[in-house]
Formats: structure tokens, C-alpha cells, sequence
């Protein structure tokens, strides 16, 4: 049985899709099995990021629909063979997404893929709350600026309360994933720095994601930045932070620090 | 290190254009007059073809690429031995 992870944020254009599109990628280079799943019915754009848009054939409402089967909707990867994508519909309305039809979406995917990557939607609507209802862990996304640390604290009221592990009594595993850090910035004090929004938001930090032109440059190609640069500092922090999804012990280093010989064995602790 | 990577690879801003041009003619069109040809084909087809034999839908790959000259719609359906007995 695999994992269900939402990537949420409450807040528009911090990286939730980026981000899914990397972690799944990265996953999926690990070889495990992989199906990022993009909720944003109407505004879809994982397709696009993974470089899958001319090839979208079905998709996540059809399936709900019983107009196509699963298997015909997912799209393998030119690139990994491991890592599938299921596209939102761009043309159907949200209220297509039933809560029963993404229930069985769901487990039916969990029995077939490692990993289940839910792209939530920006807000707090309807496919924001059934991209998150089944997951098992959630990722919010955030970035070091107050309106995102706000929305992001909200949403985690609502995976404490909304989702399904919630209301079985369970608690569900969050982690904070930074992006578009930039450390000159947070140097100069313009920035919230990663304490603060730690502090802030007081759930355990998966990543910092650097603020980096191979992120601009990865979706311009349609290409994950994992695959698209595998050397690039995004891809080592999001190759990083799936190592720490997978349970290892390592410690978060904030991009663009220098770190001396005992920084590097007395750095922050990893969730 | 970073100055030679920069030099060294060709701008990605040209293929962005190009692979929005291609998507945004295809989803223009979508929802303009001729709504999404490629679908309607392949709907019509499958149907067609399920008026002289059951088609088990594990059984169907339905496959598109969408271009900026040329679009390809490729349908796959096993056809089993005794495929025509089954239709109604």
C-alpha cells in the first residue's frame, strides 16, 4: 500500500506544483513507483511543468465520470519510467470532483504506486480540501513572506480537522517545505528567516528550497528540476528533502550559507 | 564554475514560447467553434468500432500528441479471437 502526500499551501504561486513535480521526479529516480495528481480542475498546469501537456488524453474528472479507465488516464513519463502523471480536466467544472469519486481514485492508486502526490489547488475550496482528505502526510508549501506563512498556518488547521486521518482521531504528519529562499535577502534582514518562520508555523522543516533560475528554466522545458539539472542547488535541496520524507536523519543546510568544519556536523536537526 | 554553466547551456525561453503556442492554439480552439476535434474523434471511433465487437476497456490505449502542424491520435485495441461472435 502506498503513501498519499498533499503538497498544499493555502497561498497561490509559492511552488506547490513545482514542488510536486520535483518530489515526485526525485522519488521516482529512486525507483520507486510514482503518480503525481494535480486537483487544480479548470487552472491545470502540472502537465505543462512536466512536460506532458500535448500528450493529455483523459483525465482525473473522466475517470471520476467512468469515461475512461484509470490506466488509460495516467501518462508515463518520457523520461523515468517510474513516474506517472494523472491530469486535472481543464474544461470541466470543480464540482465534478466527488468525494466518493476521489476516494476510489485514490485507493486505487495507493494499491498500484509507492507514492501518491496529490497538487492541491491554491484556497481553501472544495479541491484544496479533497486534494488533502485522503492524504497521509502533508507538505506545505511556504515562502519566507507574511500573507504565505499566513495562509499556510490556516491550512494547517485544516489538515488537522478536515481530513480524514483528523476525524479518525489519528495525526497527520506535516512538514514545512521553504521555498524561494533567498539568503542575500534574509541576510539583510529583508527576508523572514528560516527560525521565524519555524517559530511561526512550529511543524518540522522538510527543505529549503533556494529562490533559483533552474527552477524558471526546468518549467520552461517542461522538465521536473530533479531531471532538469540534477547538479542545480534546487535539485539537491529537493533531492535532500525526499530523503528526509523517506525517514533519513539529515540535516537541513540553508542555501547560499557558509558553513564551517563543525556547522556541518552541529547543523539543524531534521524532523 | 557557475559563469561556465550559464555560457554553456542554450536559453530555455525559446522552447517555453514554442510549448505554449502549440497548447494555447489546441485550447483555443477547445473552446471556440471546431471543440476539441481530437476528442470527438476519438469518441466517434470507439464507438464505431464497439457496434461489431464488445471492447474491453483494459483492452484500450487511447494515445495523443498534439503539434504545431500536426496533431496524432492513436488508438490500440486487442482484438480477441472471438471478438466477432460477441457483437450484438
Amino acid at each position: 500500500m502506498g503513501k498519499v502526500i498533499v503538497v498544499t499551501s493555502g497561498k497561490g504561486g509559492v511552488g506547490k506544483t513545482t514542488s510536486s513535480a520535483a518530489l515526485g521526479a526525485a522519488l521516482a529516480q529512486g525507483g520507486d513507483k510514482v503518480v503525481v495528481v494535480d486537483f487544480d480542475v479548470g487552472l491545470r498546469n502540472l502537465d505543462l511543468v512536466m512536460g506532458a501537456e500535448r500528450r493529455v488524453v483523459y483525465d482525473l474528472v473522466n475517470v471520476i465520470q467512468g469515461e475512461a479507465k484509470l490506466t488509460q488516464a495516467l501518462i508515463r513519463d518520457k523520461r523515468v519510467e517510474t513516474l506517472y502523471l494523472l491530469p486535472a480536466s481543464q474544461t470541466r467544472d470543480k464540482d465534478n470532483l466527488t468525494t466518493e469519486g476521489v476516494a476510489a481514485v485514490i485507493g486505487a492508486l495507493k494499491a498500484n504506486f509507492d507514492w501518491v502526490i496529490c497538487d492541491s489547488p491554491a484556497g481553501i475550496e472544495r479541491g484544496a480540501t479533497l486534494a488533502m482528505r485522503h492524504a497521509d502526510i502533508a507538505i506545505v508549501v511556504t515562502n519566507p513572506e507574511v500573507s504565505s506563512v499566513r495562509d499556510s498556518d490556516r491550512i494547517i488547521g485544516l489538515l488537522d480537522s478536515k481530513t480524514l486521518k483528523a476525524e479518525n482521531g489519528e495525526r497527520m504528519e506535516k512538514h514545512l517545505l521553504l521555498t524561494r529562499y533567498d539568503p542575500l535577502r534574509a541576510e539583510r534582514g529583508d527576508m523572514l528567516k528560516v527560525d521565524d518562520v519555524l517559530e511561526i508555523l512550529s511543524i518540522p522543516l522538510l527543505g529549503i528550497i533556494p529562490e533559483s533560475m533552474d527552477v524558471l528554466r526546468a518549467s520552461n522545458i517542461g522538465s521536473p528540476v530533479t531531471l532538469a539539472d540534477q547538479g542545480s542547488a534546487p535539485a539537491i535541496a529537493y533531492f535532500d528533502a525526499v530523503r528526509r520524507l523517506k525517514g533519513e536523519q539529515l540535516p537541513v543546510t540553508i542555501p547560499g550559507e557558509k558553513r564551517g568544519f563543525f556547522g556541518k556536523f552541529f547543523g539543524r536537526k531534521a524532523a | 564554475m557557475n559563469l561556465l554553466r550559464l555560457f554553456s547551456r542554450p536559453r530555455s525561453a525559446p522552447a517555453a514560447r514554442e510549448r505554449l503556442q502549440v497548447l494555447l492554439a489546441h485550447e483555443r480552439a477547445a473552446t471556440g467553434g471546431d471543440a476539441d476535434l481530437l476528442g470527438k474523434l476519438r469518441d466517434e471511433i470507439l464507438r464505431a468500432i464497439s457496434k461489431h465487437m464488445q471492447i474491453d476497456d483494459d483492452k484500450v490505449s487511447v494515445r495523443m500528441e498534439r503539434g504545431a502542424q500536426v496533431s496524432t491520435l492513436a488508438v490500440d485495441i486487442e482484438v480477441p479471437f472471438d471478438a466477432g461472435k460477441k457483437a450484438a
